[in-house]
Order: structure tokens, then C-alpha cells, then sequence
């Protein structure tokens, strides 16, 4: 009888194994997959409860968590909520994270790695988990002045310090209050989450760097760029610019918006075709360069990269394979040319800059509670886009684009501005995009710029895109060089 | 065998009473622990009823104590201090999820219910004085083996008395609950006492036809087909508990408990094949005609597909514990509402102490149960081995299902966690269970007088004889 019993004792410690290890897996391995899932009240609760750390422009807390009296104990505020939620993004009990939110969320809620010391710390002095503060490159005169200027447009504006690469204003409109999704009124929140979804207008969509519209004329200084840097072409190099450019394989013409040769002549220099912004002048240099070579120069400035891992930066795009034609049309910033605002405003930055692009970057430190610099980036640079040489010549060309040409309602006194228009259009029915990209001072630059609008209400002439899209930059150029 | 059993019987004799002393006061120690953490945690103070929980648990324990030097000197002393341990932690966790609800309800503007756990200290209470009568009155195990038939009886009629109208209750879709004088009971808990009892008696008696008649086959001996009589009666009286109470885990327990004392009585491998056979039989067809036995599977296979499930709401608890655990008093277990003090109060520790106090849980389980099986290998007669390894084994297996279900190693089934989950009826009679196993580990661990060692043979003849 003893070794039945025997056996069963053995049975009854098999089965005791078996919970202990279904547990260690559950407890141990499997932990942290359940403890990402959505449904997960638990962390949910904690992470709502902790006193998140604040994202800083300046010293002036954008988003900031207040201690609440109600069913959690702190309330997440955004001071103000829609010109900074491109960038903020929102924090919310139903709906999740947002922008810098999301992919900051352990820094800010203190559960990041880097953190882990002053975590102990925090335990042993029994202390309240605290999160670290973001603190982000932009200038807050640059955002309140681009946000102000974009009025009820819809659009995009980003600007960046072209030395650094650091983002100076990042703005996206319409935009939504976070305020309102991150408030404890779930009823109330539930109610307009659906409404910003339904909007047709897409308030929630970041126009600065998550969309693709086609750049138009001002893929004309990548289309320069590359040109200059073949070594065939200098600034004063004559290029056929008639009125209508027959193009290869097609019987449809490339036409100049005014339906005129450029400037009066069927062979005006590359200055004179960057001024009036000539289709059929940068049609045929990039007939003449090819596709490659575009595409080449394009990457070089940033085409092709997803940029600013902070917010996700969707890749801008130079069509992969184009006939004769597409490649005509692709030189002048149409057909498939598709670009983010953030990475018009690294072409004049990198033009700017020497011809050196660097990386755009929106978090410039992130500090624990008791100020200690967990981490701190430092600007790096993307490519070498184009020499010195070049840059300074696509700089004289922009500074006559907007002393001379489509560019004038740019201009700004006492400061010499160089930039670029474009006027987009996608298709015959739709409102076409109109574009400024510009930099300044021209001699010393402090900030690069582009502004983008959607769906503007005017003629389809890059005079029309300069006029509308140029003063908005103007005045986020005079915001920042303090004027 | 004789070899094996000479080296139980030759314990040194020592009462070890002491040594129960001292773990008893680790237990108590750590208990009262934990009481004051939750307040502290919850509450940032002392709880004001920490002299009440401390009284009432270190009290009771010492009482059990000494009824034990007066009455059962050699009695095993591990026992009671994983029992009280169990116990004390249980009433710890249960009032830790009084408070977690009150804050709760306060929140959510709702009437507190009041709390469980003083109720659990009084239930406390009740299961040491049964403790105590089944001490002092029952003097020597080989007594209740007269009352085999009698248990048998008793055991068939309070497993049946849920099914009685005007008394049974349905909780929860088992119909395994009494309520009578206004309190609530579950029979089936005692009747798990007294079926074991009957088994133990009963093959006590039948073992011999069981064990010589039959014949060989692939190497196993089978019995004759006459002799399957009390094994398909057992198998049948356990699908009707199913089928009738929906109570998918005292089937699987009653069922278990016999097959195992059948394979201890008669140490035939074959009769684990025929009730494995027969439990699988019964297993799938439950599953295939039952629709709440068909839920429990699929709540199993698929925990997260059913929104707010218990059972996911449980692993995610444990999961947020981790392996150290969130600290007691920091874990949210009363999102499992009032299931977190009862059924899933085990899947309350994996959640604030984490896997290592889940471990520590299971392994004083695992001392109970182990403890149980030496006193049966130790005891030296046939119906106290069969009756030591029945309570024994009973504990195993209740503990096996409840927290294989609750941590998703099988599907859930409805079984009290022994000396921890909130509930009366259960825990005074593992109370009477272990009093049981302490009676029997006295006679197992006395010095004998002659000291002469036995073989289990002679025992068999001598105990057929009489």
C-alpha cells in the first residue's frame, strides 16, 4: 500500500509543479504582453494615476498634469490645447495616447529604463513616482505667430533653425483641444472624439508631417539644386523655356501657368526661371538631368527618410520609375511628387545651411523631476544635399525670386528674406495647395520655413500661392528674429 | 514494501511540540504582518482592528495548540501552522478587499457592503471548536471506520441536499448551496469529509476481491467486470452532482478522491486506466451536452474573448503582479468584485505579492498535502492510510483545480480555496480535515509498545480479522 501512497505523493507534487509553473509563466514571461493590452484596467488606472511630467517649451509647461479631486488624481492640462496638439497629441483614459504622449509616455510617466534610478530613489525616500519633463526645441513666439497667421486656413506650417535642425513652430490646422480628450467627463469625452473622427476636415490629422501633398513650384529649388550640381548649369545658364514645352511620347504640352514664354524669352537663365517660377525652363533641365539625378538630389535632402521618430514623419516621396513625360512633370513639383511641409522647410534649411540638411529633431532634453538631465540631443547632420558653392547660389537665386519675382509678398524690411512659391494642384476640380518655403536672414539664417495651404481659394498662379502663403511665414520669420 | 515501510515506522518518537509552537508563531507573526501592511498601505495607519484580528487568529491557534499537548502529543507539527498560516493570510486578504470595495463603492456613490472579514474571524472561530470536538472526542481514527456506512449515507444525503426545494439555492448557476436559519451553507464540503470516510471504510472491507480477482492484459491487471460495480457507482453519483448541481468541481473531486483511494487499497495501475477512461467519457460528454461546461472551456481556451470575464480580469491581476508582486494594499483585486475574497482570492495574492507569494502559497499547500501522505505511509493501520490519504489528496486536488483554474492552466470550476476563500462551510470543515489528519499523524508518530516494527501485511490480517 505505502508505495501506492508513495506514488500519489509524487502525483500530488507533479500537479503542484504544474500550477507553479503555469504561474511563473503567466506572472513572469507572459506578463508584459497582458499588461499592453488595451482592455487593461489596471494600467490603464495607474498610469492615469501617476503624476506625469510636463512637456516644456521654454519654461512654460504646455502640458502639464494637475491634481484632481474626482475619480483620478490627476488631470492632464493642455494650456493651449489646439495650437500645440500636432505636437502634444492628447492623453486619454478611453482613447489612448497621442503624439509626443505616445511615444514620450515613459519618460513622462516615469517607467522608462533611464529612469530606473531615481525610481529606487523615489521607493527608498517614499516618495510619489514622478515623471520626467520633456522639454522641445520649439520657439513659442514662431508657434503662437504661425497659428495666429493660418487663421481658420487649413494647412500646415513648420519651421526649423537651420544649424541645428532643431523645430521652431510646428503648426496644423484645423486643429482640436486636446483639453477636451484628456478630461475625466468620459461621457463628454466619448461624445467628442466621435465628432472630431466624422469631421471632413480631419482636425486630428497632422498637416505638418503625417500628409503628403504635392510640393508644385517648390520642388523647383531640388530641381535647381540638382541642375547646379551637375556642373552643366550655372545660374546664368540660358534653358529652352517657350511657352509650351512638346514633350516626348505625349501630345500634350507642358504649359507656363501665364500661357507666355519666360520673361519674354523662349531661352531665359535658371535665375530668371526661378523668379517667374517657369514650368517649361525646369520641365526641360529635368528632361535634360533625368529622373535619377532628381531623385538623387531629392534624397539628399530628405526624400525617401522617415524623419522625426518623435512624431512619425511619413517619408516624402520622388516617383520611382517615370516615363519622359512624368519626368517633366515631376521636375515642377507635380505628377507624383509627394512632400510632408516639414520637409519643404528642410530644403530651404539645408539651402540655407550650406547645403548641409540636418536632422529635424523636437525634443531638445528630457529632465527628472529634481532637474537632472536624463538625456539631451544633440543636432546631427542628415546629408551634405549640396556644396557650399551651390548653396549660395540657390541662396542668390531665392533672394531674387523674392526681391524681384513670384515671391515679393515675402519680403520684410530691414531683413533679407530668400524663399520660393508654389502653386499645387492635384487634379482640375480641386483647389489647388499654395506653398511658401523660404529662409532668413539670407546672409546669416535663423530659421527656415514652409507653409502650406490646402484647399486655397485661388488662382492657379504661383503669384496667387506666393500672396497667400507668404505672409503667413513673413510672420513667423519676424517672430523669431524678434521683429 | 517491507523495506520502504520499515523506514517510516522507525521515527525517533519525539512530540515535536515545540517545534509547532514556534511555527505557530511565525504564522501568526507573518499574518498579523501582512494585516498591519494593509492598513498601512490603504489606510496610512494601524488598523484599529488589529488587536481583534491578532486576538482572534493568535488565540485560536494557541487553543488548537494546546488541545494538541493534552490530547494528541506526537500529532504531526507542520500541519497546524500551515493551516493557520493559510487561514490568517486568508482573513488578511479578505478584509484587504473589503476595504479595496468600500473605497469603491464610495467612489462610484454606492452603500458599502459590509465587511467579510470579521465574519471570516467568527467562521474562524467555529472551525477551531470543531477542530477541537473531533481532538478531544474521537481518541483514536479507528472508531469512525463503525461509522462507514453511516458516513456513506450522510455523505449521499448532503451532497443531495442542495437539490431539496425550499432549501437548495442557485448561486452562480451551481446548485450547490443550503440556506437554512438564514445563513448559507455548502454541504458538499462536508460531504467530501464523509465520503472519504466511507471510502476509506469501505475498501477497507473490499480491498481483497478488488485486488486478487481479474486478469492480465498489455501488462496491466484488470478486474473482473462484476467488480466494477462500486467504481461505475461512484462515476454515476459524480455525473449526477454534475448534471443536477452543475457543480463541475466537487464532481471532478469526489470522483477523483475514490479512484485514488481505489489504486491506494488495492495498488492496481489498472483501475487508474478504467476511472482515467471513464472520467474522460464523462468529461466530454459534460462538455458536448452541458452548455455551462462548453462556457468553462471556451472561457479557458479563449479567455479574452468574453468582455469584463472573470477569468481575464484574474490573469491580468497576476500579470500586473508580477514577480514581486504590487505590495500588499497596492493591487486593484477588488476589480474582480466580491470574487476576489472568494473563488479567484488566490489570483488577490498573485497580484500583490506577486509569483513569489503565489509560489510560497502553493508550496504550503504542497506541505499540507505531503504531510498528509507521510502520516498515511506512517499510519499502521489500512483504514487510517486510506482515510489520511483521502483528506490528504483531497487538498491536492481541490487545490489543483481552484488555482489551475484561476491562473488558466484548466478550465475554471467552482472549488473553495482550502483555509483561504472566503466561506464557512469550507473552512470549518478543513478545519475538522486537518484535526482528522492530526488524529491520525498522534497514533501514526506514537511510540509503539512493543516498538517491534510491523509489516503492512500483518496489519491487513490483523485489522481483517477483526
Amino acid at each position: 500500500m505505502n508505495s501506492a501512497i508513495r506514488r500519489l505523493a509524487v502525483a500530488a507534487i507533479v500537479l503542484m509543479l504544474a500550477l507553479m509553473a503555469n504561474s511563473t509563466y503567466l506572472q513572469a514571461f507572459r506578463a508584459d504582453d497582458l499588461n499592453g493590452r488595451n482592455d487593461n484596467r489596471r494600467v490603464r488606472d495607474s498610469q492615469f494615476s501617476v503624476d506625469r511630467g510636463p512637456i516644456l517649451v521654454g519654461s512654460t509647461p504646455i502640458a502639464e498634469s494637475k491634481e484632481s479631486n474626482d475619480q483620478f488624481e490627476f488631470q492632464r492640462t493642455y494650456r493651449v490645447g489646439p495650437q500645440y496638439a500636432p505636437v502634444t497629441g492628447f492623453y486619454s483614459y478611453l482613447y489612448g495616447r497621442a503624439g509626443l504622449e505616445l511615444t514620450q509616455n515613459s519618460e513622462l510617466n516615469g517607467s522608462d529604463p533611464s529612469l530606473a534610478f531615481r525610481r529606487v530613489v523615489d521607493v527608498i525616500t517614499n516618495r510619489r513616482q514622478q515623471g520626467a519633463s520633456v522639454s522641445l526645441t520649439l520657439n513659442a513666439k514662431a508657434q503662437l505667430a504661425a497659428y495666429s497667421a493660418m487663421g481658420n486656413k487649413k494647412g500646415a506650417v513648420v519651421a526649423i533653425e537651420p544649424k541645428t535642425g532643431k523645430v521652431l513652430a510646428m503648426v496644423s490646422t484645423p486643429s482640436y483641444d486636446p483639453n477636451q480628450l484628456a478630461s475625466h467627463d468620459l461621457d463628454k469625452v466619448g461624445t467628442t472624439w466621435k465628432k472630431l473622427l466624422e469631421d471632413p476636415n480631419k482636425p486630428m490629422s497632422n498637416r505638418a508631417i503625417r500628409e503628403l501633398y504635392p510640393p508644385g513650384s517648390t520642388f523647383k529649388l531640388v530641381t535647381a539644386a540638382a541642375a547646379l550640381s551637375s556642373g552643366r548649369y550655372t545660374p546664368e545658364t540660358k534653358v529652352r523655356s517657350p511657352a509650351e514645352l512638346e514633350l516626348p511620347q505625349t501630345t500634350t504640352p507642358l504649359k507656363n501657368e501665364n500661357l507666355q514664354n519666360c520673361g519674354g524669352s523662349d531661352n531665359a537663365t535658371l535665375t530668371v526661371a526661378l523668379r517667374l517660377s517657369c514650368n517649361t525652363a525646369f520641365g526641360s533641365v529635368g528632361l535634360d538631368l533625368g529622373a535619377d539625378a532628381l531623385r538623387e538630389q531629392a534624397e539628399k535632402f530628405g526624400f525617401g527618410e522617415k524623419l522625426l521618430p518623435e512624431l512619425g514623419a511619413v517619408a516624402s516621396q520622388f516617383p520611382a520609375d517615370p516615363n519622359a513625360p512624368q519626368v517633366a512633370q515631376s521636375a515642377i513639383g507635380q505628377f507624383d511628387v509627394q512632400s510632408t511641409p516639414l520637409q519643404m522647410a528642410m530644403v530651404a534649411a539645408g539651402i540655407a545651411n550650406g547645403g548641409d540638411v540636418m536632422k529635424p529633431y523636437l525634443v531638445q532634453n528630457v529632465k527628472t523631476a529634481d532637474l537632472k538631465t536624463v538625456s539631451e540631443t544633440k543636432p546631427e547632420s542628415l546629408h551634405q544635399a549640396v556644396t557650399p558653392e551651390v548653396a549660395s547660389q540657390l541662396t542668390q537665386m531665392m533672394i531674387d525670386v523674392v526681391n524681384n519675382g513670384t515671391g515679393k509678398p515675402g519680403r520684410i524690411d530691414g531683413v533679407q528674406v530668400a524663399g520660393k512659391t508654389g502653386t499645387a494642384q492635384t487634379s482640375p476640380d480641386r483647389p489647388p495647395f499654395a506653398w511658401f518655403t523660404a529662409f532668413a536672414p539670407a546672409n546669416d539664417p535663423q530659421i527656415a520655413v514652409a507653409v502650406m495651404i490646402e484647399d486655397a481659394n485661388v488662382p492657379r498662379t504661383d503669384i496667387a500661392g506666393g500672396t497667400l502663403a507668404a505672409p503667413i511665414a513673413k510672420k513667423v520669420i519676424q517672430a523669431v528674429l524678434g521683429q | 514494501m517491507s523495506i520502504a515501510s520499515t523506514s517510516v515506522i522507525q521515527i525517533i518518537p519525539r512530540t515535536r511540540r515545540g517545534v509547532e509552537l514556534w511555527l505557530l508563531i511565525v504564522a501568526i507573526g507573518v499574518s498579523v504582518a501582512a494585516y498591519v501592511n494593509i492598513g498601512l498601505t490603504v489606510q496610512d495607519k494601524v488598523p484599529a482592528s488589529t488587536g481583534y484580528y491578532a486576538a482572534g487568529i493568535g488565540l485560536l491557534a494557541l487553543i488548537a495548540h494546546f488541545a494538541l499537548r493534552y490530547r494528541a502529543p506526537y500529532a504531526d507539527p507542520v500541519l497546524l501552522p500551515c493551516a493557520v498560516l493559510l487561514n490568517g493570510l486568508g482573513v488578511a486578504m479578505i478584509h484587504r478587499v473589503d476595504l479595496g470595495l468600500a473605497k469603491a463603492a464610495e467612489e462610484a456613490g454606492r452603500d458599502p457592503r459590509g465587511p467579510a472579514a470579521p465574519q471570516q474571524i467568527t467562521w474562524t472561530a467555529v472551525g477551531i471548536v470543531l477542530f477541537l470536538v473531533v481532538i478531544l472526542l474521537i481518541r483514536d481514527h479507528r472508531r469512525l471506520q463503525a461509522l462507514t456506512y453511516t458516513a456513506g449515507l450522510a455523505g449521499l444525503l448532503l451532497l443531495v441536499l442542495p437539490l431539496v426545494p425550499g432549501l437548495g439555492v442557485n448561486i452562480n448557476g451551481a446548485q450547490i448551496w443550503v440556506r437554512f436559519l438564514g445563513m448559507s451553507f455548502q454541504p458538499g464540503e462536508f460531504a467530501k469529509l464523509c465520503l472519504v470516510v466511507f471510502f476509506a471504510g469501505y475498501l477497507v472491507v473490499k480491498r481483497d476481491v478488488l485486488t486478487l480477482a481479474g486478469h492480465r492484459f498489455l501488462g496491466l491487471d484488470l478486474p473482473r467486470a462484476r467488480d466494477l460495480g462500486p467504481i461505475l457507482i461512484a462515476w454515476a453519483v459524480s455525473l449526477g452532482v454534475l448534471v443536477f448541481e452543475k457543480d463541475l468541481g466537487s464532481s471532478l473531486l469526489f470522483f477523483g478522491l475514490f479512484l485514488f483511494l481505489l489504486y491506494v487499497a488495492t495498488e492496481r495501475a489498472g483501475w487508474l486506466l478504467i476511472g482515467g477512461l471513464l472520467f474522460a467519457a464523462g468529461a466530454w460528454f459534460a462538455y458536448a451536452t452541458f452548455g455551462h461546461v462548453h462556457k468553462r472551456v471556451e472561457d479557458w481556451l479563449h479567455p479574452f474573448n468574453e468582455v469584463g470575464g472573470q477569468v481575464s480580469n484574474a490573469l491580468m491581476g497576476q500579470a500586473w503582479g508580477g514577480v514581486l508582486g504590487r505590495g500588499l494594499g497596492q493591487g486593484r483585486p477588488e476589480l474582480l468584485q466580491f470574487y476576489a475574497q472568494s473563488d479567484f482570492i488566490i489570483s488577490s495574492f498573485g497580484e500583490e505579492l506577486g509569483l513569489t507569494g503565489m509560489i510560497a502559497i502553493i508550496l504550503v499547500y504542497t506541505l499540507i498535502v505531503e504531510r498528509g501522505l507521510r502520516t498515511a505511509l506512517g499510519c499502521r493501520d489500512i483504514f487510517g492510510k486510506l482515510l489520511a490519504t483521502g483528506l490528504a489528496m483531497s487538498f491536492a486536488l481541490q487545490v489543483f483545480v481552484i488555482v489551475g483554474g484561476v491562473t488558466g492552466l484548466i478550465p475554471l470550476t467552482g472549488l473553495a480555496t482550502p483555509f483561504m476563500a472566503l466561506g464557512g462551510t469550507s473552512l470549518v470543515a478543513n478545519w475538522a480535515i486537518v484535526a482528522l489528519l492530526l488524529r491520525i499523524s498522534d497514533q501514526a508518530r506514537r511510540p509503539q509498545t512493543p516498538a517491534a516494527p510491523v509489516s503492512d501485511d500483518t496489519i491487513a490480517l490483523a485489522v481483517q480479522k477483526q
